[in-house]
């Protein structure tokens, strides 16, 4: 399998840029400015709490004060999957596994990788923490074979981490297992199929990969930058973690900001930042992607006044993809080049998976051209079908994210939209901004014949 | 009984047998490849294809019976599921025998369906390519009732009953060729060359 | 009368082809999108409990199924 990249290059700027956060107490923040060696770490965040220091139960109830959400994109409270999946292990009796899900394979963001070249001692320590916690059988850091890296090789850069850690201090061996690079593959039901040796797609379960996972038995997936968060609450507690962010959104996170410059960068923040100074650079703005490519566009005037936050946006932050459309831009054009990408990256499991995203795809591809878009009266009709039929029918998530995507810029482009009906496109540079990288997936198992 | 009747009889039921077990067939590829029979909803076609296998088992009862029962050749109870051990003909009775202990497999782990692994159940029925293919050999080996290979009619019939297989495994494997070739990537070329009107 | 939990169906969508017999079958709970492939609605009521078990055996795909009242929403 071999990743072709169809679009713009787009080297990751490993300039760490703190935007305004609301309180800082007596810490360094999550992300520290350089790549740290393992004695670094161990100086700069203090060292990782010992068992007697943090007795079984006591992580989960800190965990649960601070309120930490999963950062992966779905946004679930790790406390409570803690508590199923213990419930699960001690119901079956039998130890559960905690993964590490570093694939990020959307691939606009970068701050799952970002994080594992600065500090990935901080996410191991984290899955440490939570493979005492749980007293599991199995901890497994899962990253995308061959991650790329704008400054050397990720891969080997986290193999080292893992190969320093001290079995007999953590209490806890870690595993590194590669998974091949697709958009899907850090899908929970994927990740775990791809370590029972399947495909790495998404498959029919009654349970739940909380129940029955890996190797059957009861399974966490956790995103990194959520067990680095685990890593610093462990050492700081939850108060400092609270004092961040906002009541309903605590906590410092991580976006990946495309803002103007020809080059992304991934941002320390928290809820309750102003949004406009992230992407001010960018200025003149027609809209920005808020979550990631299963996320939403929000327009201009929101993103100039609002703060980031869920409540004030009324979109999810995801996977904390922040991505402000230049106003010569084309949004349709935008959408319809990603939306391409997320047709070509389904399973092709699944009958309305298989047959509706490209047609979606090819719709919007087509409203994306005034030429076409004012001669075909029934595209829109056609979207808001197939969208209808799609959702929620297969065995993830992937169509349903789709479709927030493509309903959030068919609302937000309304007006382009009506341009492109007239035969006029209000933007002059119809080129993608985001990355879509053209993969191969013939080789893989990947395509059930349906 | 009178030992020419017990053959004749187990004789038809043979040929019957041979025709049903070919209408199975037919029926069970047609569902396979989601083809459909005019006029015939599609549950109907699946309700055929387990009726008649039932419906087959009566008249392969019937057919083993009899020639058990006839006194003119030797065929043991054992060498109707264990093959190659009948002292008449061993090979063309054991390739029977051979069938009989597929359709077995295939009719027993059909009627737990709901109850076994759907991989199970499916790894299992695919023995019902093997098993017509059987059933046939031994048709030919035994059709003509006394002694060399099915002439004749009976000659014809086998004949046109393999003809048929042929041509709807042929239909089978075309629809799966073009089944695999279904990807997201050829749904969306299709869709956008279908555009350019 | 007895009290039945209603049950609901679902379908295995890695598994499911198309046939489209569980539609011809339950024309009031399953109808076929553009595909052909089954879009269930509601629970299924006491009274067709026998057809949806019927549907469930007769699929040739194995990919319909039939279970005991939704569970809450799960996230993996």
């Amino acid at each position: 399998m071999t990743a072709i990249d169809s679009d713009i290059e787009h080297p990751i700027d490993y300039g760490v840029r703190e935007a305004a956060v609301q309180q800082q107490t007596q810490d360094n923040g999550v992300l520290p400015s350089r790549p740290l060696s393992f004695a670094d770490h161990r100086a700069y965040y203090s060292a990782l709490p010992t068992p007697d220091r943090l007795p079984l139960g006591e992580l989960t109830a800190m965990l649960g004060h601070a309120g930490l959400r999963g950062r992966g994109g779905a946004g679930f409270p790790l406390y409570r999957k803690i508590v199923s999946v213990s419930g699960a292990a001690r119901a079956r009796k039998i130890a559960p596994t905690v993964i590490a899900n570093g694939c990020e394979g959307e691939p606009a963001s970068h701050k799952d990788k970002h994080l594992l070249w600065l500090a990935p001692h901080l996410v191991l320590d984290g899955l440490v923490l939570l493979g005492r916690e749980l007293r599991a059988i199995r901890a497994v850091l899962a990253i995308e074979a061959g991650a790329p890296n704008g400054k050397g090789d990720l891969v080997r850069r986290v193999r080292e981490a893992v190969n320093e850690r001290d079995v007999r201090q953590d209490g806890v061996r870690i595993e590194l297992v590669e998974v091949p690079g697709r958009f899907i593959a850090g899908e929970s039901a994927a990740l775990v199929s791809t370590l029972n040796g399947g495909p790495g797609l998404p498959s029919y379960s009654e349970h739940s990969v909380r129940e029955r996972g890996v190797g059957n038995t009861p399974t966490l997936v956790q995103n990194v930058e959520t067990l680095a968060q685990v890593g610093l609450i462990a050492r700081y507690g939850a108060d400092w973690f609270r004092d961040y962010g906002t009541a309903a959104e605590p906590g410092p996170q991580l976006f990946t900001v495309y803002a103007g410059r020809n080059r992304p960068r991934v941002v320390q923040a928290a809820a309750g930042t102003p949004l406009w100074p992230l992407i001010a650079d960018a200025e003149p703005v027609d809209a920005v992607l808020i979550g990631g490519y299963h996320g939403s566009w929000i327009p201009a005037p929101l993103a100039r006044h609002a703060r980031l936050s869920e409540a004030e946006l009324d979109v999810p932050l995801g996977a904390g993809l922040i991505a402000a459309l230049p106003a010569e831009r084309c949004g349709l054009a935008e959408t319809a080049h990603i939306v391409r990408y997320l047709a070509l990256e389904s399973a092709g499991q699944c009958g309305p998976c298989l047959n509706g995203l490209p047609r979606i795809a090819a719709a919007l591809e087509q409203l994306a051209d005034p030429h076409h878009a004012s001669r075909d009266q029934s595209l829109l009709e056609n979207l808001e079908r197939w969208s209808g039929m799609v959702e929620g029918r297969g065995l993830c998530h992937h169509p349903d994210g789709s479709v927030r995507l493509v309903r959030s810029a068919l609302t937000v482009f309304r007006t382009e939209i009506a341009a492109h009906r007239a035969g006029v496109c209000t933007g002059g540079d119809r080129r993608p901004l985001l990355p879509a990288p053209l993969r191969d997936h013939a080789g893989d198992h990947a395509y059930a014949a349906h | 009984m009178n030992s020419s009747i017990l053959w004749y009889v187990s004789q038809a039921t043979g040929i019957v047998c041979l025709v049903l077990y070919t209408i199975v067939m037919l029926l069970g590829i047609t569902v396979a490849g989601q083809g459909a029979l005019p006029g015939l909803p599609k549950f109907s076609v699946v309700a055929l294809h387990r009726s008649i296998s039932l419906l087959s088992i009566a008249f392969l009862a019937v057919h083993i019976g009899t020639a058990l029962l006839d006194s003119y050749v030797n065929i043991s109870l054992v060498s109707t599921v264990v093959p190659f051990a009948s002292s008449y003909e061993p090979l063309w009775i054991g390739l029977g025998a051979v069938a009989v202990d597929l359709m077995i497999a295939l009719v027993v782990t059909s009627l737990l369906r709901g109850r076994i692994s759907p991989r199970f159940w499916r790894a299992v029925h695919w023995l019902a390519y093997a098993f017509w293919p059987v059933a046939i050999a031994h048709t030919i080996g035994l059709g003509s009732g006394s002694g060399g290979l099915i002439s004749g009619w009976g000659l014809w019939l086998t004949l046109a009953c393999v003809l048929a297989v042929a041509v709807a495994l042929v239909w089978r494997v075309v629809v799966q060729l073009e089944r695999s070739r279904r990807t997201p990537a050829q749904v969306l070329q299709t869709t956008r060359s279908e555009v350019r009107v | 009368m007895d009290k039945r939990l209603s049950t609901e169906l679902t379908v295995d969508w890695a598994a499911c082809k198309g046939h489209g017999l569980c539609a011809e079958l339950l024309p009031d709970h399953i109808t076929l999108d553009d595909w052909g492939y089954p879009l269930v609605s509601g629970p299924v009521s006491a009274a067709a409990a026998k057809r949806a078990r019927r549907a469930v055996a007769d699929c040739p795909a194995l990919a319909l199924k039939l279970r005991a009242a939704a569970r809450e929403p799960q996230s993996s």
